[in-house]
């Protein structure tokens, strides 16, 4: 398998503040990368520099070995943590959305044949995350979970070369969060994916991830916290392939793979 | 039982709301009656039934200089001007809201300017108005429009800027230019927030069509007030009143039945 996002020596720096130091990173395709580390370790600023919406101040990222644009763009879907579904549309419109945007510049409007084509590649995608009998809903009519099946068929429905998710399951209950798990897993076989997902949970990062990768800062200075910035401390590649089961991992395991490394 | 948990029901609800109007009214009757006891000439606090008389010489007979009905004659006028003053007001809000809250360059550029026209009293400027304008139709919609179009255009690119940045990403991640992200994620959500600032912009812009009657007009419901508030006609100033009150609340009932009907997602979860 071979890499479809390099960064190569990648900084952030904010004035004087070193947010992200030295990271030096290949993301193989179809690989499902968790990112894990405390608060403040530049996970956000990672995914930001990942998506577009900001830029390294040193160093590059090559997407498909294409230089990364400092902007947002179709070849990389996002799924946050709220606010990732539009208030406004339908589910069915809100899935539609980004077929709209490519094929009418101008109106971002469909008619006709490819107004009905639209619908229903959308409604195909909306029955794949389980909300075929939702499709009229507005988001404020749906629970926590729907939303976020919602934000994932309308990033899939792009067709993104990577997809990336900021703690998207952080707000649910356990048990949609499970439910969850098992749809993003098996969208991410189904649909062949790469995914990029940011978490608090390390139990969740385990247990869905091929690969675990641990931000942090290696040095610290106590009386300047802000001039040492983070970086990949761990970076576990794990047994979780596409044809072993996620739940087969168990928190044994997870124990075995950190004392091995540290 | 606490006062803020005493919740009251439809049918109590128009009952206590009707409750301190009828006591107004009353009020009046009563002082009304016991002056024109005194006095059965008296101008000031005019009975129902000479309101009723003068008015009805107002709605039904047409004048023998302009051949019009005069009542009829000045709502048109008046509902006119008031229409074309919130009609453009509205469309700036929307064209240049959206365009200041969702573009960095054109807020960095125009919101100053915006904010400077906000803060002139509209008053002050009726004079250049008259004089750059003339007497006439486009001076009064003016006058309307530089009073109550910035603080539209504010109120929409404030609340357009505030969206959630998730969302305008998410649509960019969707392949959406920035005109797309204007017509599909900006301005569907900025027209209920739109309605809610015809709704609170109605009130000065009654005021400023008044205001503009009243120093040079020849038909309108502020010019017939400032008319015959000359021979104390208290008969006529009242049921105008009345009526103007009548009208902007109907406007503002409208507005809120059109939000409701037109964006159900913007009112809860229940549609």
């Amino acid at each position: 398998m071979s890499a479809i996002l390099s960064l190569r020596d990648v900084w952030v720096e904010y004035g004087d503040r070193i947010v992200i130091e030295k990271l030096n990173l290949e993301i193989a395709d179809r690989a499902f990368v968790s990112v894990i580390g405390p608060s403040g370790a530049g996970k956000s600023t990672f995914l930001r520099l990942i998506l577009g919406q900001e830029a390294p101040t040193r160093g590059s990222i090559r997407l498909d070995d294409v230089p990364l644009k400092p902007e947002c763009g179709p070849d990389r879907g996002v799924v946050f943590q709220r606010y990732s579904v539009f208030p406004h549309l339908s589910a069915l419109r809100n899935t539609m959305l980004g077929i709209e945007c490519a094929q009418a510049p101008f109106s971002a409007r469909l008619f006709g044949a490819a107004r009905r084509a639209a619908r229903d590649e959308a409604a195909a995608m909306l029955h794949s995350v389980g909300l075929a009998d939702s499709m009229h809903l507005y988001p404020a009519q749906m629970s926590g979970g729907m939303q976020q099946r919602l934000a994932i068929a309308q990033a899939l429905v792009k067709r993104p070369r990577i997809l990336l998710l900021d703690e998207p399951f952080g707000a649910l209950d356990p048990g949609i969060r499970a439910d969850m798990h098992t749809l993003i897993k098996s969208l991410w076989r189904d649909y062949a994916l790469t995914i990029i997902m940011v978490t608090h949970d390390i139990r969740e990062a385990f247990t869905l991830g091929t690969r675990v990768l641990a931000l942090d800062k290696r040095r610290h200075d106590p009386h300047a916290p802000h001039r040492f910035g983070a970086t990949a401390v761990y970076d576990l590649p794990l047994r979780n392939r596409i044809d072993v089961a996620a739940d087969d991992i168990t928190a044994s395991d997870i124990a075995t793979i950190l004392e091995a490394r540290a | 039982m606490r006062w803020v948990n005493r919740h009251v029901r439809g049918s109590d609800r128009i009952l206590l709301g009707a409750l301190p109007i009828a006591v107004l009214a009353i009020i009046y009757l009563v002082v009304a009656a016991d002056r024109h006891a005194a006095n059965p000439a008296d101008k000031i606090l005019p009975l129902p039934g000479t309101m009723a008389h003068s008015m009805a010489a107002l709605i039904f007979q047409p004048d023998v200089m302009s051949g019009q009905l005069v009542f009829w004659a000045d709502t048109l006028a008046s509902l006119e001007r008031l229409g074309a003053g919130l009609g453009i007001a509205t469309l700036m809000a929307l064209v240049v809201g959206l365009a200041l809250g969702v573009l960095p360059p054109i807020r960095a550029t125009f919101s100053p300017l915006v904010t400077g026209i906000a803060v002139i009293p509209p008053i002050a400027l009726l004079p250049i108005l008259f004089i750059a304008l003339g007497l006439g139709q486009t001076s009064k919609i003016a006058l309307i429009v530089i009073g109550i179009a910035p603080v539209m255009i504010r109120d929409i690119s404030a609340h357009v800027g505030a969206l959630p940045r998730e969302q305008i990403i998410k649509a960019q991640t969707l392949g959406a230019s920035s005109w797309q992200v204007m017509i599909r994620v900006a301005l569907p959500q900025a027209m209920p927030r739109l309605l809610h600032a015809m709704r609170l912009s109605l009130g000065p812009a009654w005021v400023f069509l008044i205001s503009a009657e009243a120093i040079a007009s020849d038909v309108g419901l502020g010019y017939r007030i400032f008319l015959v508030r000359r021979y104390l006609s208290m008969d006529v100033i009242l049921p105008y009143v009345a009526w103007i009150a009548l009208l902007a609340i109907a406007m503002d009932t409208l507005l809120v039945f059109l939000s409701r009907r037109l964006f159900p997602w913007a009112h809860g979860e229940s549609h």
